[in-house]
């Protein structure tokens, strides 16, 4: 019926049964659209620029971010330029300390910080979700009062609570900003589960006996994915702003740790002296990181929205 | 409408009071308090000091007593650190400060911010468009801590216009640019939301008909798409009020307005306890009632809503 040729043998021996049945899944699609959106990717790739600069930067550092510099020190607004020469590739601050180091070690605490807050929500935030929402009754009632009265408190203040009563270091930074940032995901996450609980494949793999806890693990947290990635997603940068806004008060976490808010703080406090590079770089940094992951998040968004399809 | 308020006020106030026992409890878990210094003091000494401030009581009946106060007086019991001012003085000193220009940049943030966003929308694809969408994006990299130093910058040390700082009894210039450094970010998104949402009212069915019926398009943009289109902004104006009161810290440290911002950060950097948890609970109760308030907004704009 069909000519036979060496490239048609060649096709026929690619399709299998696997290749054959294959379908197109939703993330599939997602990962499609994404790739597709210029301004998102472009982000990814900026984004992933900065995090190798971050990990490699310190490898062609002249000086370590501790390590003052005392003849830059006398005279920071002439000594402590940016300049190839002096190993100062973005000048010193006040006290003399390499900034490029000191940028390297804040924008590595800056993504950490957006990583791990995000994570934390991602984490309490759809377990706290996704058992008020499929027990439903009472206990839904009584959890969601509790979201509600902790989301009373600005989320900034609870923070600053926090990071005073235990102590202002790594620790309980990151606990601070996971007990702010799993509300709002967690109500999300529910409303979901809420609306999941009641389509049909749900009460054909109860009918089949499959027990309340596979049915959470095996059908509702994978069709959780999609919202739960972009809100996680569209929370690093809050994590990040919320950070650098406390450093910049003073609040955050304290020397010889520092973060982007506490190095653009220094750096607005001296701008009045000449030395404005301690304010440009920490903040090309920071805005850079701010609007990359803005984008990510809203391409993602685009991507995954099951309102868009 | 008069049934729906009476509930929300019920859920309302036992979460006011639940916030001002949670904090209390977080604030006396905390190891070390106001008196703990390097040097230790003699206990006597230390004993006399906490019997002052009624630290030695249960710490039930503190809080009874504490909730009392606030109850019925309004009283938040005196400052740990200044011997002379209790909170209440700290936080009339200071809070009518962060109100007047909180409530200035507010209103700037609404006002611009919803004004750009309708004329955005429609004038669709014109420059005025553009312009609105890239101060949408910039506003999200734009906080009041990134605003202050660039507005100082800019006004203060290279045109040399306006003071750097200070409050001044609230003359205008001294409150320029706190009140564009707080509502700048949020004007952003006001205006971003606005576009959107009036983008998406105008390409809905009702208003083709009231095109179709002949109405002049400034009717058309007053009379029907205004309400419809400003629902999701209301709904984010209870946030935008929490960010300025929270932004407001940052001002009043930053620019020296002497607000109540600045007492905060002092109080968290000496364990002033009493004093941060006046001011939290304070801030608390704000947003509790803003809350509210923009909820019975919403439910009295929404013509879907009906409790």
């Amino acid at each position: 019926m069909f000519g036979k040729s060496a490239k048609s043998e060649a096709l026929a021996g690619e399709i299998t049964d696997y290749t054959a049945i294959q379908g197109r899944s939703l993330m599939h699609d997602a990962r499609e659209r994404f790739l597709r959106n210029k301004a998102a990717m472009a982000c990814v790739i900026a984004l992933g620029l900065i995090a190798v600069f971050v990990v490699f930067g310190p490898l062609v550092a002249q000086w370590s971010n501790e390590e003052i510099d005392w003849t830059a020190m006398g005279d920071v607004a002439v000594l402590g330029k940016p300049s190839i020469s002096s190993g100062h590739f973005f000048g010193t601050d006040d006290l003399g300390r390499d900034l490029y180091s000191r940028t390297i070690q804040a924008t590595r605490t800056s993504l950490l910080v957006g990583l791990i807050g995000a994570s934390m929500a991602l984490i309490v935030g759809t377990s706290y979700g996704v058992i008020s929402g499929y027990y439903g009754g009472r206990l839904d009632n009584v959890m969601m009062r509790i979201v509600d009265i902790l989301m009373a408190i600005p989320t900034t203040l609870v923070i600053i609570l926090i990071l005073v009563i235990a102590g202002r270091s790594f620790i309980a930074l990151f606990i601070a900003l996971g007990a702010v940032s799993w509300l709002t995901m967690s109500r999300i996450v529910r409303a979901q589960t809420m609306a999941l609980k009641g389509r049909e494949f749900i009460e054909a793999a109860r009918a089949s006996g499959v027990s309340e806890t596979m049915i959470i693990i095996r059908h509702i947290l994978p069709n959780l994915i999609g919202v739960v990635i972009v809100y996680a997603s569209l929370l690093v940068p809050e994590m990040i702003l919320a950070e650098s806004f406390i450093s910049f008060l003073g609040l955050g976490i304290s020397e010889p740790q520092t973060s982007l808010g506490r190095l653009i703080a220094e750096g607005a406090g001296t701008m009045g002296y000449g030395t404005l590079w301690q304010l440009a770089y920490p903040l090309t940094f920071y805005v850079s990181i701010i609007i990359t992951m803005f984008f990510i998040g809203d391409g993602l968004r685009d991507a995954l929205d099951p309102k868009d399809r | 409408m008069l049934t729906y308020t009476i509930r929300r006020l019920l859920v309302a106030i036992p979460t006011i009071l639940l916030l001002i026992v949670a904090s209390f409890f977080l604030m006396h878990a905390a190891p070390g308090g106001p008196f703990t210094s390097e040097r230790p003091l003699p206990p006597a000494v230390l004993a006399n000091i906490e019997s002052r401030y009624g630290l030695d009581q249960p710490l039930l009946k503190q809080l009874w007593d504490y909730l009392m106060n606030i109850l019925l007086r309004f009283d938040f019991g005196p400052s740990f650190k200044f011997k002379d001012r209790d909170v209440n003085d700290i936080i009339a000193q200071g809070f009518p400060i962060s109100l007047t220009y909180g409530t200035l940049s507010f209103l700037a943030a609404s006002f611009v911010g919803i004004t750009l966003g309708i004329i955005a929308a429609i004038r669709h694809n014109s420059w005025i468009d553009y312009f609105a969408v890239s101060v949408g994006i910039a506003a999200q990299a734009l906080p009041n801590f990134i605003m202050g130093p660039i507005l100082i910058l800019t006004f203060t040390l290279w045109l040399q216009l306006l003071p750097g700082g200070g409050w001044n009894g609230g003359q205008w210039q001294y409150l320029i640019m706190p009140v564009i450094a707080l509502s700048t970010s949020y004007m952003g998104n006001i205006a971003r939301i606005t576009r959107s949402s009036m983008l998406e009212v105008l390409n809905s069915n009702f208003i083709r008909t009231a095109r179709a019926k002949g109405l002049p398009e400034r009717q058309v943009i007053w009379r029907h798409a205004m309400k419809p289109t400003l629902l999701p902004v209301i709904s984010y104006l209870g946030p935008v009020f929490v960010y300025v009161l929270t932004g407001s810290v940052f001002v009043d440290l930053y620019f020296s307005t002497g607000g109540l911002g600045q007492s905060y950060v002092n109080s968290a950097l000496t364990r002033d306890y009493a004093v941060l948890l006046g001011v939290t609970i304070l801030y608390g109760t704000l947003t509790v009632f803003v809350n509210m308030i923009t909820d019975l907004a919403y439910a009295w704009f929404d013509p879907k809503i009906r409790y």
